[in-house]
């Protein structure tokens, strides 16, 4: 995707405010915007959520189908995150097969609701080595202000955290809901400066050199992480991103909770 | 419009399995600026579809190659998203959303003053978050309230509905169960300030009489979904914005 | 004729909207179809002498010679510089536009790339191809404050009767702001100012519809800058 051209004025006035640690919508370096979330917005899915963060806004829906367990896990379930950055959600955005973007946000979604072991792919198990139910997690981004990361993790966690598994529309058995263990919340941040910023807007995105994301676990694991972005964090940097990730995961937790 | 079913699609009272009589529409909820970024949008529901529409431009045209250098071209994409049916749907465009995309920029196309912006693109994003059959209706419904609420000159807004035939009987607007069980499935769009039609596709069966009667109720109908978009696009600035503050 | 008298609120109507049907002629964003007189945008309806029409609540922003514009340079040529100004297009500014005698191939060295400038439209030919120039009074490049962009069809609102608003807002912020027909508005002065300025400004977008504007807009900025030496509004 080609970037838009930011103006000069813009970009001096947001490094300017961060120098007195504050931002244009006067957040403080450490606090999210506004998180808003509906649960089981979408009734042909067997889980969603749609989730404003600030004025970014993303669509999660889960899909739970019987199938085929790959030959080296039979027992388990099948777990698969997909995400799309569909052009209505921003007018750099374009439509076709899912680019770099889009791929590496569904993989770091993926990575965190998978290795935080949110969901107990082991009671997923319909016939050993026959069938399983495969869980398909479908992200979108509707409309885009910065962060989808996390954003696209919230939705996915929240539609994962409502989903039923749908026995009955497949007669194997009762509906139930997904086993879930625990939540992973993400906290991402962005290194404009020297300065370091949690839940990017937009134009703080654009003239961020680096991105990370850190995902944890309920009891402040570490179970997931992805730098993106040219520049470089250091290693203070890196230290006080994982102490906020902990602490703002926890107060995202409460939220959704 | 293959399948078969036990089921009584209408009763002996002509009564439907949602409760409808034969010529009433689902109920239909339109809302328009429902998005930030994008330049107009709406957000639709008829019956359990679940349509956003948004429309970005008129702005430079890409690929260059598809500019035409007297007037605007109208490209429209509809998409399912992988969670709106009941089996999932393998994310990304096929030949009938392709197909569907084509006939909703074409009906758009009739409506928009597009000789005001040569060389520019006017761009549709048509997503159905819930489909319950008429999403192509839905979703063109959708698109015109987009493009009025994005500004763009137009001679009318377009309304669409599908008629169609189950058990026998012509019906307005099928549900899922009708459209799948059913004998015939005709969606249409007019421009109401002349009643030309717009968009038409017609598959199954029926005999000129139906079709005629099925025509009947759809325009008809399509005066109705009209009235709604006018609410839809004239609400949105009669309701005084409530919200007060700085933040946010 | 007595219901167009009687008729003093602000009638919003949409595409295909009838204007009239007792013989007025188009105005703006209306046309003619079997006599009667309907809307091809949605907007205001508009009555002018013989005339209905439409004022446009939306729309992209298309240039008219004259206008003054401000821009941000997306692009540089070697003879030219691309300027985005929110219309369809972008709009080229050639070397010979500028107050600078510029070689070929030296654009870069007086305007870059996010460089924000004000420009006047000298023309628009029929195919919208835009020409734009910076050698006039006031036309230059600008560096600080702030550039809020709102919509351009809510331009007139922030400028007000005959300059109403706009002065209003200059005297009570004490900051300098220059409008751009296509709707990008530059603040500059004191930080906290220039922030209630920008915000004022973003409320007039928003509430452009509300009656009693320019006393709501006082009283926001009265709350946020305390006004020492009494302001002497203009009108009403």
């Amino acid at each position: 995707m080609s970037n838009p051209i930011m103006s000069e004025i813009k970009r001096d006035h947001i490094m300017n405010l961060l120098a007195e640690g504050t931002r244009v919508d006067k957040r403080s370096p450490t606090d999210f915007r506004k998180i808003s979330v509906e649960t089981n917005c979408i009734e042909s899915a067997d889980g969603s959520a749609r989730v404003k963060l600030g004025k970014t806004e993303v669509i999660a829906g889960v899909k739970i189908i019987p199938g085929t367990p790959f030959g080296d896990t039979p027992t388990s379930g099948v777990l698969t995150t997909g995400a799309e950055l569909i052009p209505m959600a921003h007018p750099t955005f374009e439509s076709g097969p899912p680019g770099e973007d889009a791929i590496e946000l569904a993989r770091v979604v993926d990575r965190g609701i998978r290795e935080s072991g949110m969901v107990d792919v082991e009671q997923l198990c319909i016939v050993p080595g026959e069938e399983v139910w495969m869980c398909f997690v479908d992200i979108y981004a509707l409309d885009y202000d910065g962060n989808l990361f996390d954003a696209a993790n919230l939705a996915a966690v929240c539609a994962l955290k409502t989903a039923i598994i749908p026995g009955e529309q497949y007669g194997k058995g009762e509906n139930k809901p997904l086993p879930v263990t625990c939540l992973p919340i993400s906290v991402t941040e962005v290194k404009i400066g020297n300065d370091l910023i949690v839940d990017p807007n937009f134009d703080e995105e654009q003239i961020s050199s680096a991105r990370l994301t850190v995902t944890t676990d309920d009891n402040g694991n570490f179970r997931a992480m992805q730098k993106g972005g040219c520049g470089s964090i250091t290693l203070d940097d890196l230290s006080l991103c994982l102490d906020r990730a902990v602490e703002k995961g926890a107060e995202i937790r409460k939220i959704i909770g | 419009m293959s399948g078969h079913t036990d089921m009584v699609l209408v009763d002996e009272n002509g009564m439907r399995i949602d409760g409808r009589t034969a010529e009433e529409h689902r109920p239909i909820k339109i809302e328009a600026g429902v998005l930030n970024n994008a330049d107009g949008s709406a957000y639709v529901e008829i019956g359990k579809n679940k349509v956003l529409a948004a429309v970005y431009g008129p702005r430079e045209c890409h690929p260059r190659h598809l500019q035409n250098p007297t007037k605007a071209i109208i490209q429209c994409k509809y998409n399912m998203q992988a969670f709106s049916v009941s089996d999932r749907k393998r994310p990304g465009p096929d030949r009938r959303s392709i197909e569907i995309s084509k006939i909703i920029s074409e009906a758009l196309e009739k409506v928009v003053l597009t000789e005001l912006y040569p060389r520019a693109s006017i761009d549709v994003y048509i997503e159905i978050l819930q489909a319950n059959a008429g999403t192509r209706c839905a979703g063109l419904t959708a698109a015109s309230v987009a493009l009025a609420d994005a500004g763009i000159p137009m001679r009318d807004i377009v309304p669409a509905i599908a008629a169609g035939k189950a058990d026998g009987h012509v019906l307005l607007d099928l549900n899922k169960e009708e459209d799948n069980y059913g004998q015939a499935d005709v969606p249409i769009a007019i421009v109401p300030s002349t009643d030309e039609i717009v968009l038409l596709q017609m598959d199954g069966n029926m005999t000129r009489e139906e079709f005629d009667h099925a025509i009947e109720l759809a325009v008809d109908a399509c005066h109705q979904v009209y009235d709604i978009q006018k609410d839809a696009l004239k609400k949105r600035y009669s309701a005084k914005p409530a919200k007060e503050g700085a933040d946010e | 004729m007595e219901k167009r008298n009687a008729r003093q609120t602000r009638e919003i109507v949409v595409p295909g909207d009838i204007l009239d049907a007792s013989g007025m002629k188009p105005g703006e964003n209306a046309y003619v179809l079997d006599g009667k007189v309907r809307a091809s945008a949605m907007g205001v309806r508009n009555v002018f002498q013989n005339t209905v029409g439409v004022i446009p609540l939306r729309g992209c922003y298309m240039p008219s010679s004259g206008d003054t514009v401000i821009g941000v340079i997306e692009d540089i040529g070697p003879s030219n510089w691309l300027v985005n100004i929110n219309a369809p297009y972008p709009a080229p500014l050639h070397v010979n536009e500028v107050p600078w005698k510029v070689e070929f191939g030296d654009t870069s060295r007086y305007l870059s790339i996010g460089h924000v400038v004000i420009l006047k439209v000298l023309s628009v030919d029929e195919s919208r191809k835009i020409s734009v120039t910076m050698k006039d009074s006031g036309l230059r490049r600008i560096e600080g404050g702030r550039l809020v962009k709102i919509s351009h069809s809510k331009v007139s609102r922030v400028i007000g009767k005959s300059g109403s608003m706009i002065s209003m807002l200059k005297n009570m912020t004490d900051c300098r702001i220059t409008v751009g027909q296509n709707g990008m508005i530059w603040v500059d002065g004191d930080d906290e100012n220039a922030d209630v300025a920008a915000q004022a400004i973003m409320m007039i977008e928003e509430k452009a519809q509300s009656g009693n504007l320019t006393d709501k807009i006082k009283e926001f900025i009265e709350k946020r800058i305390p006004q020492d030496d009494d302001y002497d509004e203009g009108d009403e």
